[in-house]
Order: C-alpha cells, then sequence, then structure tokens
C-alpha cells in the first residue's frame, strides 16, 4: 500500500521532541508530496535525525502528529506494513551475518517468497555494488560498505517511502556519484525523503527540500523555488597575478557600492555577492576599468543551494560541521 | 505477533553461527560427566591429598551424591551460563544499533523480545540435554543406573530454573543499554532467590527451590508437591517477560 498520488506521502503537524531541556524539533510542519526526493537539510542539531526517527518509530514524539503514507506513525504500524525503508546515518548490523544473510532476513520478515527474495536480493546487491561481497561476513565490511548494504537492505521490497539519513556520507567521491544516482532513480518509484550535510548532493538529487535549524523549519518548497527566493546572484572576479594593490582597491570600492552584499576573498578571486543584478551588471566591469585591474575571468554564478543556506542559516556552509 | 518465526530462525542461527550454542553445549557437557565422576572420585582425592599423617573416613559415595553434584554445579555453573546468554541479548542489540534496523521492518517488538527468549530457552535445553545424557550414562557407569524418567524430570526441573534465571537477567537486558547492567540484575537477582530460597514456605517455589523435588525424582522417590512450584515458576517467568515487554514497548531505540 502506498500513498494515493497527489497525496503527501509525509505529514508532520508541529511535530515536536523534548529530551529534558532541549528542544530537538520544534513544532515541524512538513509535507513531503507523493513522488518528491526531498532534501533534508540543517546545521548539526538542526532536527533532522530526530524527525527520521520520529517517523520510523524509533523516538517517541513529545507532541504533534505525524503520518507516513495517511498511517499514523505513532504505534510502528507503517513499519509494519512496509511502508517505510529506512537507512541509518550510520548503519551497523550483525557482523556473523554476510550481506546475503542480511538481505535473506529482511526478505523473509516482508514475506517475499523464496524466487521473489532471490531475485530482489540478486538485483539490490549489484544496485548498491556489493554483488562480490555479499558472502562476506559484514564485520569485515568498510563504512561505506555498510552504507551501500543499508541502503540495499532499505530498498529491498521496494518501500513507496524511503528515508535516508546521510546516505552517502560513507561513500569515496565515485561511490558518492553512483549513490546518488541510484537515489534519483529510485524517486521514480517511490518517495525519498534524504538527510544531507553535502549541500551539492542534495542539489543534485532533490527536486524539494526543507531546511531545518534549531529543530525549527526555516524553509521548504521546490528547489528551483527556493533558488529563485532566496539566492542572491553573486559575480566571480579572477584578476591576474601581481595586482595585489590595485585589487585591494576595487575590493573597497566594491564594498562602498550600494547593490554589493558582500565582497569576499578566496583563494581564486573575489567573489561578489548583489542584491540588484541590474545595477551591479552595468557598473561591475566599469568599477574594475576604474581600478585598472586586469581579469582571468569574469562570470556571474549560478545561485546554488548553499546560497539559499547561508542567506537563511547564516552560517559558513564550507564549514565541513556546518551543515550536518 | 508479527515476524516471530522470522526473528526465531534468525535469533537460533545466530546461537550457531557465533558458537555460542557449541561452547554452551560443551559447559555443560563438561558439567554432565564431571559431576559423578567428582561424586565418585573426590573421597579418594581428599585422602590422596591428606596423605599418612592424618586418617579420614568418608562413607563411600553413592548415587545420591553424584545427583547431589550434578545439581549443584548445574545451580553455579548452568546458573551463570544462563545469566551470560541472556545479559547481552537485547542490550547489546540497543546499543550497537541493531534493534533499530529490525524494528524499522514488519517486527513487532513482542516478537523481537519472545524469540530471544525462546532462544535463549532452546539453547539451554540443548546444554541440558548434553548434560543429562552425560551425567546419567557417567552416574550408570560409577554407581547405578537410575530411573531414566525421574533424571528427565529432574532436567527439566532443571530447565526451568535455568530459565527463570535468565528471564531475570533478560528483563534487565531489556530494560537497560548495557549488558553489564543486565548482568548486575541476573547476578543480584541469583543471590536474593538463593536467600530466599532458604526460606519454609516460600523456598520451594523459587528456581533453585526445584532442585530438592528434582533430586528425589533422579533417585526414583516421591518429590512431594511439584505441581505448585512449577506453575509459580511458569507463571514468574511469563510475569518477567511481560515487565520486559512493558519496558521494550515504548522504548526509544
Amino acid at each position: 500500500m502506498g500513498p494515493s498520488p497527489g497525496a503527501a506521502a509525509i505529514s508532520c503537524r508541529a511535530l515536536s521532541k523534548r529530551y529534558a531541556d532541549v528542544v530537538a524539533l520544534d513544532a515541524l510542519d512538513l509535507e513531503v508530496p507523493t513522488g518528491s526526493v526531498f532534501g533534508f537539510l540543517g546545521p548539526n542539531g538542526a532536527g533532522k535525525t530526530t524527525t527520521l526517527r520520529l517517523l520510523t518509530s524509533l523516538a517517541r514524539a513529545t507532541g504533534g502528529d505525524a503520518t507516513v503514507a495517511g498511517v499514523p506513525v505513532g504505534d510502528g504500524e507503517p513499519n509494519r506494513r512496509g511502508l517505510i525503508g529506512y537507512l541509518d546515518q550510520d548503519p551497523r548490523f550483525h557482523g556473523w551475518m554476510t550481506a546475503r544473510d542480511l538481505l535473506d532476513l529482511v526478505g523473509r520478515l516482508y514475506r517475499m517468497t523464496d524466487a521473489d527474495r532471490r531475485s530482489r536480493i540478486n538485483e539490490a546487491l549489484e544496485t548498491v555494488g556489493l554483488a562480490d561481497a555479499s558472502r562476506r561476513p559484514i564485520g569485515g565490511f568498510s563504512g561505506g560498505m555498510r552504507q551501500r548494504l543499508g541502503i540495499a537492505q532499505a530498498i529491498l521490497n521496494r518501500p513507496p517511502i524511503l528515508l535516508l539519513d546521510e546516505p552517502v556520507s560513507s561513500l569515496d567521491p565515485e561511490g558518492r556519484v553512483d549513490m546518488l544516482a541510484v537515489i534519483r532513480r529510485l524517486g521514480d518509484a517511490s518517495t525519498v525523503l534524504f538527510s544531507t550535510h553535502i549541500l551539492t548532493d542534495a542539489e543534485r538529487v532533490c527536486d524539494r527540500v526543507a531546511i531545518l535549524d534549531h529543530g525549527r523549519l526555516v524553509t521548504t518548497g521546490p528547489m528551483d523555488e527556493l533558488l529563485e527566493r532566496y539566492a542572491r546572484p553573486v559575480y566571480r572576479l579572477e584578476p591576474e597575478d601581481g595586482q595585489a594593490a590595485a585589487v585591494a582597491r576595487l575590493t573597497e570600492a566594491l564594498r562602498s557600492a550600494a547593490w554589493a552584499r558582500s565582497v569576499e576573498e578566496t583563494p581564486g578571486g573575489l567573489r561578489v555577492a548583489v542584491t540588484g543584478v541590474a545595477d551591479a551588471g552595468r557598473e561591475l566591469l566599469a568599477m574594475v576599468t576604474a581600478q585598472g585591474v586586469a581579469l582571468l575571468a569574469f562570470e556571474r554564478q549560478r545561485p546554488t543551494l548553499e546560497d539559499v543556506f547561508l542567506q537563511l542559516v547564516g552560517r559558513n556552509a564550507h564549514d565541513p560541521g556546518a551543515a550536518a | 505477533m508479527i515476524g516471530l518465526g522470522t526473528m526465531l530462525r534468525k535469533e537460533l542461527l545466530e546461537q550457531w553461527r557465533t558458537r555460542r550454542l557449541v561452547v554452551v553445549a560443551i559447559v555443560f557437557g563438561a558439567i554432565g560427566i564431571g559431576s559423578p565422576l567428582l561424586a565418585r572420585y573426590t573421597p579418594e582425592l581428599v585422602k590422596a591429598l591428606a596423605g599418612d599423617q592424618f586418617q579420614i573416613v568418608l562413607p563411600p559415595p553413592t548415587a545420591a551424591e553424584a545427583v547431589d553434584q550434578f545439581l549443584k554445579n548445574v545451580g553455579q555453573a548452568g546458573v551463570l551460563t544462563a545469566i551470560l546468554l541472556a545479559m547481552g541479548s537485547v542490550a547489546v542489540e540497543k546499543e550497537r544499533g541493531t534493534a533499530a534496523l529490525l524494528l524499522t521492518k514488519p517486527v513487532s517488538r513482542a516478537a523481537f523480545l519472545l524469540a530471544k527468549l525462546l532462544t535463549i530457552g532452546s539453547t539451554l535445553l540443548i546444554g541440558l540435554l548434553v548434560a543429562a545424557i552425560g551425567g546419567y550414562a557417567y552416574t550408570a557407569i560409577l554407581f547405578e543406573a537410575l530411573p531414566a524418567a525421574g533424571w528427565s524430570a529432574m532436567a527439566g526441573l532443571l530447565l526451568l530454573a535455568l530459565i527463570g534465571y535468565a528471564s531475570l537477567t533478560f528483563v534487565g537486558s531489556a530494560v537497560s543499554r548495557s549488558s553489564l547492567a543486565a548482568a548486575a540484575i541476573g547476578i543480584g537477582a541469583m543471590i536474593v532467590l538463593a536467600v530466599v530460597s532458604a526460606l519454609p514456605g516460600i523456598g520451594p517455589f523459587t528456581p533453585g527451590g526445584l532442585n530438592v523435588p528434582g533430586a528425589a525424582m533422579a533417585l526414583g522417590k516421591d518429590p512431594g508437591a511439584i505441581i505448585g512450584p512449577v506453575l509459580v515458576n511458569l507463571i514468574g517467568v511469563s510475569f518477567v517477560f511481560g515487565v520486559a515487554w512493558l519496558a521494550f514497548r515504548r522504548q526509544e531505540l
């Protein structure tokens, strides 16, 4: 059973979680549309993992309620009906099992027939690239292999809703690209809600995102809409070498311009965030010329999710821990 | 109970693959064979150790002493084995995160717990079977053949007692996140029950109290009132399981 088309696959109403004096999740109202690949972003302690744990009934809400495919989550019923495929942020398995043993156990729990179970296990192992290691004890698996296996067990029964907590955080760059492509494909058949601290990953696969901060929803919406609404245009200027004094003068001049929101000196040159594209487009190059700076490159950068994130959460998203 | 059969299969497979079953069988096998041997040769060992300086007069050992030794050894090494089996059964899965993995699947928490307790019971059953066969055979070889039915009944009572101790540790494992805390609860319960078992009126209804009718049955004697203590222990195990379930039912993982 899956959510009906057009209905929200996941719905949270004033969902809250408090641990003693700490508010981990503060009255979250969230709708995840059926069929979307939904990115869940936020700094450390924003409440992303807490939300996923509440949706899987691994934790109990202290307020509000939530439904998965229309089924209330409080009593773990969506798990029992096989509506959810879940990947923990640090997936752990029984070390004495092989990958195939684990998937066989999961398949049996979903009451798959022997033939169906065999074919789906092979398919899942192929999908996550673990076919060659399928008969090795999981105890010897690396973090990346465990994460791949975690994805395999989550997708084995082809659930209508997938909850993936940091699904590619332990993978190498190549593995990350592979798994993101898998997640994108899974979005064709399932609703995928996944948290990540890597904004480019979310940008690559998500059609909608939500940003949390301090347990509160900051914003949510289609990716394009958020980029349009929040991301301010950015120009990148790469001066030729040996013009330190001229570049310093240019930086000062840009900082005093009314349309310049910020001017950042980066290893590659200057990054100028602007508020008015029309004014900036007209005056920026004139200022470069006036200061006598020769440029190697000049471009108007496409707004990114990182810009949106910085705008809304106001922290340095380059910091590896900032968006976890 | 959703997922019980599959979880039971997983638990039994785990006992086999992690060699716990083999270790338990070896421990109980040693108890079974060692108990009559100890009963038979202890007097001779004592005499040999005393040498010629002391004159120690010991009565010739009997099958009753083999039975006592067997009960004593199961009551010590067997109970410790039961506690070891139960202490990490739930706590370790919670600590490692594997409980969270399984309980986001179509498995009820009651099935998750019951599969574990049934598996502990099955492992103890196999262990006691090995011990009972070994003990019976060696008692027959070294002393005399005792009634097989009585010996089996004694083993059944011992199994019930061991499951009783294991279930007390099991509830500790379900309540806490630490196997050491669970073991402490199990050992604490064992000590309390050992004290209580000495009390008249209450003693026969404790797990340790089952030893007295067990010994009588093994020797072909009248065990006295046995139904009451058996029922109390069965109800006790069910009650303790209920407590474990109530504690685990709404626990965050």
